[in-house]
């Protein structure tokens, strides 16, 4: 059956902001399901939260809505715009879990609008453990034995049959978020608790555990016409235990043999056809005895899943773009394969390389959690890589991680090999040195359970033998059918081979065209995530405009980037100094651009210059002098710009020393880092010291390097780095943090927009909420801003972006914080708030154009109000604090927009998973700083219906106001205290300002208890008055949902007087902008 | 040591000595399954072929006894990215590389295997060989040049039986007797038939169409196979004989052999179709199965033409009455299956016993045996 006519408007949900085990592959299928849609015709109505998406360009839909993923949300962007169709399975579990939301809740019926893509039952047979498993039974497929319960008494029941180890897996979860490993009776209460708590419908299924056996996942895809296709087998080389987000994993699968692969096979076809998955991609999991054959059906995701962005970069079969077709009608056979053009997608990719996926972990970020895996996803990134043999992709994808710090393993080999037996998010490396120690491959598979095939391969790669030392570096094409048919579409990795009598075996079509090479920001990682990648994306799609080819070099795999179609030539490839001279060797670009990949491809900036590359945009030595603190002071001091007191020290004595001189609270950090990592506010000598005792010089990271291959030596990182000096800022206390992006040719500079931090200064840029227009900015003050911001932009030379933060102190005083010359993590947002694409204008500027001939419409003073809020994954790191400082800590990022500040700070915060609460308990426990601001506070929120619940002294100060307070205990005071009233759900929202860094205080047990609760916790006081306001305007009513393109219809150049038009009509009362 | 692979264009690459240290010579044909090289080296259909196996590590699993697929190797060499021989793995009983020397069979490992696959893919398959690194190139090209060319080889006489081969049913109730003219039959085939019931004979490909008939079989079978099917003249004058006295069904070399025996010609594809990953479409149910293949001649219409562009199953006049179309490749749109009319007959180009493969066209032994059952 080819395209359904019976159609005509589309509904597509995003997935949300990028949080731990929903991250940036649902852009990458959500974009694509977008892009075909609309190719075939359909109206695209797009619901998405996170504004650093690409799917959530303008382009990619009739209308977009950043609005918040929740049912009601999404229910009257239903009600306007009437679609006829919605299509779920592209973002996610959010997605998924808003169709059967809107479902249940009648929404769909009402409008008539029809599920497409997956049907109510299937999804509920997939995701309902005890239903999956009937379902699986009838179908005659082996699960684990396990029970579905609710409630910790029934699980002690289900005990005796599961047995211990269990493993506790709640239902309707993303990532396994909540569940984990029960070792013992008492942790099999606790997890089974918090699982409950985590399940947004209060079940986890108890599970008898498969620990230790192998784990191998399926990508199938079926149509209407019960056609049935395995994409790709992924194997995990860490065994049943740890998440297969968190683990390495392969594809396609290395250890069964053929009998045993086809076994697997005919299983999971049974299990989509069981599940009833109609038309379009599931992800199936399996456990494997590879001693007895015996096979257990693990789970399955009636959707597009990480594993199928991985899979569908791993084979080149893109499974999103397939699935959106088989949604509106299509089957398989009618389908062209993209990349041979010549075959229909019915058909299964057939692999000629390896691929090694690596989970990017961050817990250096969250102090106190214990970095070890479980069946909870706890990564925030990965890379991918590609090689001939498993050896050469193991390797590039150990060097793909770029990982701040190398783990130190223990110095005891007893210590060291007990450690290995409980997976840790370092233990490749500890692996590595137990080798280099001499311990035996058949201990360490007995220590790791890790299959003996691996076990050599690693092994070998940790000896350091490499029978293959004199190939040479030779770029392959990913064909989806191991070059049986040409390839048409241009992915390429490299590989090592023997070189032909005439060099090597390239296949690369470079042809004529002069061509320009986008390096991309790598794995995501806390500071450096998908913004990133929509910046890359953003100058590929520009730099094609420009009649040049776009060159991209990535190793993400779940990014737009990394796509084949957004650039001329895909190149998957990591980002170090060698494997992209690799790339710049074959292609002879025009220019290279370094400065959208944050600050990945900028550590390389040096590097390709000596090389002589000649880098597109703001020269290296701005990018220097803007990072080198002493030459940037003297620049800032040249154009009479303030900025804090500062000072470098090569030492901690030194620092100690100056820190006198700069004065107290100050700032400390390493130089070069991104994302403020250890980053921290130090009130005292003292707190100085301990800092300096904590944060000795890190060993770096290039322990791989060895394991490269000659001239591959110095790749471990991006070739040496840079000195470790330690920065210290006079810290400004109580000021106003305002970020500003803007543009630069060289000769003018013009402003993107100014943000106004929501949360003082201290609290890092990426965590903090920030609002446009800066709203406590007096005219005055924007106008130095903006003066500041251009002499800055001109003298340091910037051609492209530029992102500078002040921080704006008492009335009047404007200090100069930092100055990035390099697209800001804020430019998709600013780009969507003012409906102007910031990242390709700035490239435009880097291939030569000029601000003066553009006529930008900018809007000076738009007529509505974005707020963009940071979403922290602190539910993930249970044991770790929940309290925002300046180190970032945030996974991803969500939008609000509204005709007020208090409308679209409300809906970033509903947005961001904190729905504020209509009405119910606060508590409020604050510092005696913030004492008077909190009565004031309180005495709002009593007036808005609120009960006031407070401990000692906030209550006594509250109390004195005239508002009535319950006191409550703290948690030295016995039972019942605070936490215990949050645990017991009594409390609707949790505002703490935290002091001190003691983490076992009052206040992290209460930050940690409601976020366990899901309960919205803000720890500033500024947050808390914003969010005072939010509540305020929410209970007068909310405002109609605006689609970006009406927005901004406005903006459009050719159609100036529109513009003011559509802000008029947000403006107006409730519904006016429709027209 | 090293090694080389030699095409009979001078096409060289290098690369290690692994298996046993000689040289070989053969048809160079490429292999894009993933996993199934045992299986695939004992094959008897790669007869007389050196296989270039594109996905880059083979021997991951070992070697055992319940992968084998004939009692021998009969590829006359191996090409791989990477070489492994390992027989620590669970359910191996020898390491990959070890059972190919022991058997005598050379193998070339670290060979750029994707340039030499978009090679042959490009020009097609050739004779070509792997040598020994100290032997001269011009010694080794000539050993190519002398390899027979692959069209016109009759191969099926070095792999049928001697003498005929009885081989009672898996079950406990017996089914049909089904004579199968053994031109090299894999194993996996003939356990899928007797799995069903069947009791098989396996008769030398030289039996006559009189002995054949005495047999009294209910069924023949027509078996996979080596070589170039128009060179097996003998085996079709034989089939015309069969057809319409009983059912006969045909695999591959057999379908081709089918094909001819009703008046259909086959040719030599440019590079053949192996691998285990092929679309082919049932254009009765509209069904697509994953197939595994591994066949270098290919059916032609009776238009002449090599594909066919409808998904209609269209019929064809022959000289044994109506012969439908019943199944085509949707790579290339060649023909993968036909089913007789008038007389009781069908037969499928790839291999639904799989043995390496999906299983997903199993069913056609079933199909199979119910036109047995029907007649």
């Amino acid at each position: 059956m080819p395209r359904r006519d019976d159609i005509r408007k589309i509904l597509v949900i995003g997935s949300g902001p990028i949080v731990i085990g929903q991250a940036a592959e649902f852009d990458y299928s959500g974009a694509q399901a977008c892009k075909v849609l609309l190719e075939e015709g359909y109206e695209v109505v797009l619901v998405n939260s996170n504004p650093a998406t690409i799917m959530t360009d303008p382009e990619f839909a009739t209308a977009t809505y950043i609005e918040p993923l929740l049912p009601d949300s999404v229910a009257r962007v239903i009600e306007r715009e009437r679609p006829d169709a919605l299509l779920p399975t592209l973002g996610g579990g959010t997605a998924l879990n808003l169709a059967r939301d809107l479902t249940d809740d009648g929404t769909l019926e009402r409008y008539g609008v029809e599920l497409i893509g997956a049907n109510y039952d299937a999804i509920q047979r997939a995701e309902d453990r005890d239903l999956f498993k009937e379902t699986m039974a009838k179908a005659g497929l082996r699960t684990a034995r396990s029970a579905a319960v609710t409630s910790v008494q029934e699980a002690l029941d289900a005990l005796p049959d599961i047995g211990l180890p269990a493993i506790v897996r709640p239902g309707f979860t993303m990532g396994g978020e909540g569940g984990g490993i029960a070792r013992t009776e008492a942790e099999y209460r606790q997890v089974v608790g918090e699982g409950l708590a985590a399940s947004p419908i209060g079940q986890v299924l108890v599970e008898e555990s498969v620990i230790g056996w192998g784990e191998f996942e399926l990508e199938v895809m079926r149509d209407h016409n019960d056609n049935v296709v395995i994409v790709c087998s992924i194997e995990n080389i860490d065994p049943m235990g740890v998440h297969t987000g968190d683990s390495v994993t392969v594809a396609p699968q290395q250890t069964l043999s053929d009998r045993q692969y086809q076994l697997l096979r005919d299983q999971a076809i049974a299990v989509i056809r069981a599940v009833g998955v109609e038309t379009g991609g599931s992800n199936i999991q399996f456990a494997v005895n590879r001693e007895t054959d015996e096979i257990v059906v693990i789970e399955m995701n009636p959707r597009v899943s990480r594993s199928s962005a991985l899979a569908s970069k791993a084979t080149g079969f893109p499974i999103a773009k397939i699935a959106a077709r088989l949604a509106v009608g299509y089957a398989l056979e009618e389908i062209d394969n993209d990349i041979t053009r010549v075959t229909p997608a019915s058909f299964e990719p057939t692999i000629d390389y390896v691929v090694v996926k690596w989970p990017r972990f961050a817990f250096e970020k969250f102090p106190g959690a214990n970095g070890s895996l479980s069946t909870y996803m706890q990564s925030v990134g990965e890379a991918m890589a590609i090689g001939r043999t498993f050896k050469q992709a193991f390797v590039k994808a150990m060097r793909s991680r770029e990982i701040d710090v190398v783990p130190s393993p223990p110095e005891d080999t007893d210590v060291l090999l007990t450690a290995l037996e409980t997976p840790g998010h370092d233990r490749y490396e500890l692996l590595f040195e137990a080798v280099r120690r001499g311990i035996s491959d058949d201990e360490l598979c007995a220590r790791t359970n890790i299959d003996p095939w691996y076990m050599a391969e690693m092994t070998a790669i940790a000896r350091g033998e490499d029978p293959e030392a004199d190939l040479v570096r030779t770029f392959k094409a990913v064909d989806t059918c191991a070059a049986e048919f040409e390839a048409a579409t241009p992915y390429y990795y490299s590989g090592w081979e023997r070189p032909g009598r005439d060099g090597p075996r390239h296949e690369v079509r470079r042809g004529d065209n002069a061509s320009v090479v986008i390096l991309g920001s790598g794995p995501n990682r806390i500071g450096q995530g998908i913004e990133f990648d929509y910046c890359c994306v953003h100058a590929a799609m520009t730099v094609r405009q420009s009649g040049r080819d776009a060159v991209m070099v990535n190793c993400n795999p779940e990014t737009v980037s990394t796509d084949y179609d957004t650039s001329d030539r895909l190149y998957f490839e990591p980002l170090t100094l060698d494997d992209v001279l690799g790339v710049i060797d074959i292609e002879q670009p025009e220019g290279v651009i370094v400065q959208f990949g944050g600050q990945t491809p900028l550590k390389l900036a040096q590097g390709l210059t000596d090389a002589g590359v000649k880098l597109l945009g703001t020269p290296v030595e701005s990018i220097h002098r803007a990072e080198d603190r002493p030459s940037f002071g003297a620049l800032l001091e040249e154009l009479e710009l303030k900025s804090p007191p500062y000072a470098t020290a090569a030492t901690p004595e030194e620092a100690l020393t100056a820190a006198d001189h700069v004065g107290y609270p100050l700032l400390v950090r390493p130089s070069y880092v991104l994302g403020g990592r250890a980053m921290e506010i130090c009130y005292s000598r003292e707190a100085l010291a301990d800092y300096l005792r904590r944060h000795a010089p890190a060993r770096q990271a290039g322990a791989e390097g060895a394991l490269n291959r000659p001239g591959a030596a110095e790749g471990g990182s991006g070739g040496a780095e840079p000195p470790r000096d330690i920065f210290l800022d006079r810290f400004l206390e109580d000021a106003i943090e305002v970020d500003v992006d803007a543009l630069c040719d060289g000769e003018t500079a013009q402003i993107g927009a100014i943000m106004q931090h929501v949360e003082e200064a201290g609290v890092h840029s990426g965590d903090s909420a920030c609002v446009i227009p800066a709203m406590s900015l007096g005219p005055d003050m924007l106008a130095q801003v903006e003066d500041a911001t251009r002499r800055i932009a001109l003298s340091l030379g910037v051609v492209g972006l530029i992102n500078i933060q002040f921080a704006v102190f008492g009335n009047d005083e404007l200090y100069v914080i930092e100055a990035n010359p390099r697209a800001s993590r804020t430019v998709p947002f600013v780009s969507k708030a003012v409906g102007v694409p910031l990242a390709k204008i700035a490239c435009r500027l880097m291939l030569g154009e000029r601000l003066a001939d553009m006529d930008l419409p900018l809007p000076a003073h738009p007529g509505h109000v974005a707020v963009k809020e940071a979403v922290l994954p602190f539910g993930r790191f249970p044991l770790a604090d929940a309290r925002l400082g300046p180190e970032m800590k945030s996974t991803g990022e969500v939008m609000g927009i509204a005709a007020d500040y208090p409308a679209a700070f409300g809906k970033a915060q509903a947005a961001a998973g904190a729905e504020l609460p209509r009405g119910g308990s606060v508590f409020i426990s604050v510092t005696d700083g913030d004492k008077s601001s909190a009565t004031q506070l309180a005495a709002s929120l009593h007036d808005l219906g609120f009960e006031v619940l407070a401990t000692g002294g906030t209550a006594q100060a509250i109390r004195r106001m005239g508002v009535p307070v319950e006191r409550i205990r703290k948690l030295s005071e016995g039972s019942p205290n605070v936490v215990e009233r949050i645990e017991a759900g009594e409390v609707d929202l949790v505002i703490n300002t935290p002091t001190g860094s003691g983490a076992r205080a009052d206040g992290y047990e209460i930050r940690r208890a409601a976020i366990a609760r899901g309960i919205p916790c803000i720890t500033t006081m500024s947050g808390a008055s914003a969010a005072q306001r939010a509540i305020r305007s929410r209970l007068a009513g909310q405002d109609e949902p605006v689609s970006l393109q009406e927005l901004h219809a406005a903006t459009a150049p050719d159609d100036k007087s529109a513009r003011r038009a559509g802000q008029v009509s947000l403006m107006g009362s409730g519904g006016g902008a429709a027209e | 040591m090293s090694a080389y692979l030699l095409l009979e264009d001078g096409t060289r690459l290098d690369g290690v000595a692994a298996g046993a240290p000689i040289a070989a010579t053969g048809e160079v044909v490429f292999n894009t399954a993933m996993s199934g090289y045992q299986e695939s080296v004992t094959d008897p259909s790669y007869r007389g072929q050196v296989i270039v196996f594109t996905y880059p590590l083979i021997g991951n699993y070992g070697v055992a006894a319940e992968n084998m697929e004939s009692d021998a190797i009969h590829a006359r060499a191996v090409v791989m990215r990477e070489g492994v021989d390992r027989e620590d793995v669970p359910h191996a009983e020898g390491g990959w590389l070890t059972w190919l020397a022991d058997c005598g069979v050379p193998a070339i490992a670290g060979v750029d295997t994707r340039a030499l696959v978009r090679h042959i893919r490009d020009r097609g398959a050739m004779r070509g060989g792997v040598f020994p690194g100290d032997m001269p190139e011009a010694e080794a090209m000539e050993r190519v040049r002398a390899e027979p060319a692959m069209a016109g080889a009759d191969l099926a006489r070095e792999v049928t039986p001697n003498a005929p081969v009885l081989l009672d049913p898996l079950t406990d109730t017996a089914g049909p007797t089904i004579a199968a003219i053994d031109t090299g039959i894999k194993d996996s085939i003939v356990r899928h038939l007797r799995e069903r019931g069947a009791r098989i004979e396996l008769h030398p490909c030289t039996t006559s169409a009189d002995e054949l008939l005495a047999r009294d079989a209910d069924a023949f079978f027509l078996a996979n196979g080596p070589g170039d099917p128009a060179a097996l003249g003998y085996v079709v004058d034989t089939v015309r004989e069969l057809i319409g006295k009983r059912p006969v069904f045909g695999i591959c070399l057999g379908h081709q052999l089918l094909c001819r025996a009703v008046g259909l010609e086959t040719t030599k594809l440019p590079f053949g179709h192996r691998g285990a990953n092929h679309p082919v479409k049932d254009l009765e149910t509209g069904r697509i199965d994953i197939t595994s293949q591994n066949h270098g001649f290919a059916v032609v219409g009776p238009d002449g033409a090599n594909t066919i562009d409808t998904d209609e199953p269209v019929r064809w006049e022959t000289d044994f009455g109506a012969a439908e179309l019943s199944q085509i490749n949707l790579y290339d749109r060649t023909v993968e299956g036909l089913v007789l009319r008038d007389v009781p007959g069908a037969t499928v180009q790839y291999h639904p016993e799989a043995g390496p493969g999906p299983h997903d066209s199993l069913h056609i032994f079933d199909r199979f045996l119910r036109m047995v059952e029907l007649v």
